[in-house]
């Protein structure tokens, strides 16, 4: 059956930033297979949620994929080994966040051998509810960075009026590339993955979101849609959507603003207004667990910046150290700063040593001179921080009450709608670090109000 | 579900808990040690900043104004330039001496200072006398930005209080206009043409001399008045640099000319005996220098779209009325000051509107 183009372009939303993109530096270097690591490092927390209960001992031999954390409680997600070897240690080590996570310690074997994999035959006769399981069993979350079990995401309550799946390809952060190239690579996974979390929703409408500077990206994600069965048979709507491309435009709020006219109520979920949002790795790696039973144990991750020699895109297994990473591709002499994510909103790291973990989209080096502390000065109300805003914020007037340690009154600039997207500080000529004043403000009150009397 | 599910959108692991903001960003040592103790740079995202600082927002206005400013040396002669060079070096030293007195850190290198310093020169008569010059300079700088903590926290225009400040005190010096003319000596005592129609006014006499004036001479500047206000085509040259470098926006100018405009053009359409059209308003007085440069300024303004519409607006109003049937000749440093008044009340009222609230612009396919 002959379909009519899936591509179509869409209007951009109110605000966001053009900041430079540096996505040049990875974005033709096709996805690198790196030798095993020796050892990994697999925090039981790598999801939002109760963390996982470590299910191995010290000592124990496990293989590649098999189950060493075990879910806890319903917002939760298990944990694989992602090589094979011996736990050498079970205890506090550092984690992308900054903090400490009881994590295990593999030491390799060298044999990356696997666990007995179920057999999977078609899933035309399994109910949701099963599928469901399995998506939960492969330890799926949120590969966009959010790290959401996935599971939960495709539970919505029987009141939950769905009608629209999107999938998000935008990758606005500037520099990774690691979600453009598994979409020019492996299209097939994120289509058929895509295709599955729309059966399980319910939903007859899957839009793939996707910047308009990922053009390859786009023809790739197009052309694996069209094979589908439910595509093909015009049971399942899909759109390819090309959108402007400008920061934040992978921001749920706003990519769901952009492709279908419709904005989350604030302290809303996607939900609430019929939509449901996956990464496009997440999709992939719901492919991987659904029709080939194969727990998440690895994932692509962009490493890049100017403070390495050779930057790219690699499939790295969970729990490889920052250093092993940033070595491969050529950087650990001249460091700056070191990024889990990007820029925009990546997180600084003090250790080499911290793992990829589920959420890490990329790893990013910048060098000493890319590396600028400026002193920060009073606001000038120059009003640009309000312009880039995508929700519609006064960012100086909620830096200004967390300034005056005035946090009751930041309260009225709505600091709890902030998405933390990094246009504001971005902007500042005063150089005011207004996105974390803004995360100061939020956490006061609070604990403001834990404190205060019911 | 019994608790709410928190989705943040895009790429980034469960941020730890907030630090205080103030403090610097740190160097910390790793906990425990596999490895070395490295010494990379920790701060809060973002990890890239625009290109942009107050020193090159301040350093780019000050090139908008060098077209006036260099009109005006043009036109009024050494003296000009005496009047500008004592505005801006007594800004600036004002401005250590607060910073000094009040022990914190001396700022004059972020150029704000001087380019109040410049605009107060361009508001005062070429041959304003150099006390004149300096008590202006201490009061826009000391009374005008540090007795409320320096720059950012400023309510008032400081180049305009203290031109008016002037004004008022020593009304004889801050109104005795001469004919554009080189050198200062021989200068002719002349009424800018606001004074003359002021002057008509009060006497009953129509409209006076004022008609006198050719619209060409206005547009480019040769007619009595200020130092930098007189070129309506220097002043337009420097408004539209600030525009396309997006150090201001629209709709203050917008919203203040096309007030002037309107208003005076009905007036004009009752009664054009009594009253200018309004191209002689537009063109004359410190109009076109307040509504690029000084209704336009940053500390002193509203914050979004809306509020500055109703700001643009109330500064024409507040210039129109005063201009037919005020006291003073000059309006606009008035009528900016007063509306710099009303900025807190404006921003309260016209916050940015909120996503996920109201209607939403309008999105989807582009057809």
């Amino acid at each position: 059956m002959a379909l009519t183009s899936l591509i179509q372009r869409f209007r951009s939303f109110v605000g966001g930033i053009h900041p430079p993109y540096h996505k040049d530096l990875t974005d033709h270097q096709t996805i690198r297979q790196l030798p095993l690591p020796e050892r990994v490092i697999l925090p039981l927390s790598q999801h939002i949620g109760t963390p996982a209960t470590a299910c191995v001992k010290v000592g124990d031999t496990v293989l590649t994929g098999q189950m060493i954390g075990a879910a806890d409680g319903p917002v939760s997600a298990p944990v694989h080994a992602t090589i094979s070897g011996t736990v050498t240690a079970i205890g506090m080590y550092p984690h992308p966040s900054g903090r400490e996570v009881q994590s295990v310690v593999i030491e390799s074997d060298g044999a990356d051998e696997w666990v007995a994999l179920p057999k999977r035959d078609g899933i035309g006769g399994v109910d949701n509810d099963t599928l469901r399981g399995w998506i939960a069993d492969a330890g799926v979350v949120g590969l966009g960075g959010a790290t959401f079990p996935t599971r939960v995401k495709m539970s919505p309550p029987e009141t939950a009026q769905l009608d629209t799946l999107v999938i998000n390809g935008a990758e606005c952060e500037p520099y990774l590339t690691a979600d453009h190239r598994l979409m020019v690579e492996e299209a097939g996974r994120i289509a058929e993955g895509g295709a599955l979390i729309a059966r399980i929703l319910g939903v007859g409408r899957v839009i793939v979101g996707i910047e308009d500077n990922k053009a390859d990206a786009t023809v790739c994600m197009e052309k694996a849609l069209t094979r589908l069965d439910p595509v093909r048979s015009g049971r399942l709507d899909v759109t390819v959507a090309v959108v402007p491309t400008k920061y934040p435009q992978g921001g749920e709020k706003q990519l769901i603003a952009v492709l279908t006219g419709r904005e989350i109520p604030s302290g809303g979920l996607p939900m609430d207004v019929g939509v449901v949002v996956h990464n496009v790795g997440t999709a992939a790696a719901v492919s991987d667990a659904v029709l080939l039973g194969r727990p998440l144990v690895e994932r692509v991750v962009t490493v890049t910046g100017e403070g390495l020699a050779a930057p790219g895109n690699a499939r790295v297994r969970l729990g490889t150290p920052a250093r092993a990473l940033i070595e491969a591709f050529g950087g650990g002499e001249q460091v700056g700063k070191v990024v889990f994510g990007g820029p925009m909103m990546g997180v600084a790291q003090f250790h080499m040593e911290v793992p990829v973990i589920k959420g890490t989209s990329g790893i990013l080096v910048l060098p000493p001179e890319a590396v600028t502390l400026e002193d920060i000065r009073p606001c000038i109300r120059c009003s640009a921080c309000i312009e880039v805003c995508p929700i519609g914020l006064l960012p100086n007037m909620i830096s200004v009450c967390a300034e005056q340690l005035a946090f009751a009154e930041s309260e009225q600039y709505h600091p709890f709608d902030c998405i933390e997207c990094g246009c504001c500080s971005y902007v500042c000529p005063s150089y005011r670090p207004l996105v974390q004043m803004i995360r100061y403000a939020k956490t006061e009150v609070r604990s403001l109000k834990q404190k205060a009397p019911h | 579900m019994d608790e709410p599910i928190e989705t943040p959108p895009t790429a980034t692991p469960p941020q730890g808990e907030a630090k205080p903001p103030p403090k610097k960003p740190t160097k910390k040592p790793p906990k425990s040690d596999p490895a070395p103790a490295p010494d990379y740079v920790l701060s809060s995202s973002p990890h890239i900043r625009k290109a942009i600082s107050i020193r090159r927002i301040m350093g780019e206005v000050l090139l908008a104004l060098l077209p006036a400013t260099a009109f005006g040396l043009y036109l009024f002669g050494p003296h000009a330039l005496w009047v500008l060079s004592l505005c801006v070096a007594g800004s600036v030293a004002t401005e250590v001496v607060c910073q000094r007195w009040a022990g914190t850190r001396v700022t004059i290198s972020d150029g704000s200072a001087a380019l109040t310093g410049l605009l107060l020169g361009m508001t005062l008569p070429p041959q304003a006398p150099w006390w004149i010059c300096l008590i202006g300079a201490v009061v826009a700088i000391g009374l005008g930005k540090h007795v409320f903590g320096g720059l950012g926290y400023n309510p008032y225009n400081p180049a305009l209080l203290g031109r008016v400040v002037l004004l008022i005190s020593f009304p004889a010096q801050m109104t005795a206009y001469y004919s554009p003319g080189w050198w200062g000596v021989d200068a002719v005592t002349s009424a800018t043409p606001l004074g003359l129609l002021q002057e008509a006014r009060i006497r009953s006499m129509g409209l006076g001399e004022a008609t006198q004036l050719s619209m060409s001479d206005a547009f480019f500047g040769f007619m009595p008045g200020s130092i930098g206000e007189t070129s309506t085509l220097a002043l337009l040259a420097g408004g539209l640099f600030l525009l396309w470098r997006r150090h201001i926006t629209w709709d203050i100018p917008v919203a203040m000319l096309g007030t002037v405009a309107a208003g005076s053009a009905l007036f004009w359409w009752i009664d054009p005996s009594r009253y200018m059209p309004p191209q002689f308003h537009l063109m004359t007085g410190g109009l076109m220098l307040a509504a690029f440069f000084m209704a336009t300024d940053m500390v002193t303004s509203p914050l979004t779209t809306r509020g500055k519409l109703i700001f643009g607006f109330g500064c024409g109003l507040l210039t129109v009325i005063i201009r037919l049937w005020g006291g003073y000749a000059e309006a606009v440093s008035f009528a900016i000051l007063l509306m710099n008044s009303a900025v807190p009340i404006i921003d309260k009222y016209t916050p940015p509107r909120l996503y996920g609230t109201g209607k939403p612009p309008a999105q989807g396919p582009k057809s």
